[in-house]
């Protein structure tokens, strides 16, 4: 789906979210100088091309009680990343499951996973049964856990109505 | 927060309807108006548990650039590094970790090659080398939350 400068500008008019009353499209509309039709239309049709993942609510894992956070990685032979991968990611306790380039010498690790838990005992235990499950034990494998979060704004797309409308 | 406030977050995170009133559409299984969703909703965003309500964009499909990238900062540097690195607004969220590796942040970008500039920049600036590790496959992007 091609953006146009219309979709730019409600991008930009979510960067805080939708307006919380009872008409949230018309709402965002009048902001921009769009139509509540014209906005329901285009938000749906960023949805059904997947540009929108999602849409609702965005929660702060950490204020929800998930105080530990591990990145879970593991350096894994490349032709049997993607199986592994696969398998990781359809486990209900992975939140996030991808593949990256090792960054030699200092990252050998090329699967990366993200769990949360409430406390950090209950993360290294979801862990250490993805490993035995999933046959990982004999891959290089490390944990990162999260000391510090300095930052959780989210990424800002779209271009203000103002440029979109020059 | 109560059970009510838990059946919010848990039906909430995904397929809100894109109608003309969309909260009176999805109150009703809730057991609630549209007015008293709303007002639980904002109650919500107010005591921080949503970061907010709209819209998880995919970045590359809307043309952007997203990657995460890794620092080895020295620990006496730390807050310096990381206060140079937050001031990017393309810097999405930044976390320390318990590795050599210290520093992890992702960088959503609106295009591709701004990623290479606020590397070169971030570097410039902290005097310290980055580890770009944009993903070469996705397997799963859930980051879904049971309250």
């Amino acid at each position: 789906m091609e953006l146009s400068d219309l979709d730019l500008a409600l991008i930009a008019a979510l960067a805080d979210g939708l307006p919380l009353v009872s008409h949230p499209y018309r709402a965002l509309g009048a902001g921009i100088g769009l139509g509540e039709d014209e906005v329901i239309g285009r938000i749906a049709a960023m949805r059904d091309s997947g540009i929108i993942r999602r849409f609702g609510i965005i929660v702060r894992h950490h204020e929800l009680g998930f105080r530990a956070n591990a990145m879970s990685v593991w350096d894994i032979p490349d032709e049997m990343v993607s199986d592994l991968g696969r398998r990781l990611g359809d486990s209900p306790e992975v939140t996030l499951c991808y593949r990256r380039p090792r960054r030699l010498p200092d990252w050998p690790y090329n699967l990366f996973c993200m769990i949360h838990g409430r406390d950090r005992e209950s993360v290294e235990a979801l862990i250490a049964g993805l490993v035995q499950r999933l046959g990982l034990g004999s891959y290089a494998h490390a944990v990162l856990f999260s000391t510090r979060r300095f930052k959780q704004t989210g990424a800002r797309y779209g271009r203000p109505a103002k440029l979109a409308a020059e | 927060m109560d059970d009510i406030d838990r059946a919010i977050i848990n039906t909430l995170q995904g397929g809100f309807p894109i109608c003309d009133q969309p909260f009176a559409a999805i109150a009703e299984p809730l057991g609630l108006t549209g007015t008293q969703l709303l007002a639980r909703i904002k109650r919500l965003r107010e005591d921080g548990i949503l970061t907010r309500f709209g819209p998880l964009w995919h970045a590359e499909k809307m043309g952007g650039g997203l990657t995460l990238t890794a620092m080895k900062v020295p620990e006496d540097r730390f807050d310096e590094v990381a206060e140079i690195v937050n001031s990017f607004p393309e810097v999405a969220h930044n976390y320390a970790r318990e590795h050599a590796l210290n520093m992890w942040f992702v960088l959503a970008t609106e295009s591709p090659e701004r990623i290479g500039e606020v590397l070169a920049e971030i570097e410039a600036r902290t005097g310290l080398p980055t580890h770009d590790m944009p993903k070469i496959e996705e397997f799963y992007v859930g980051l879904r939350f049971e309250a």
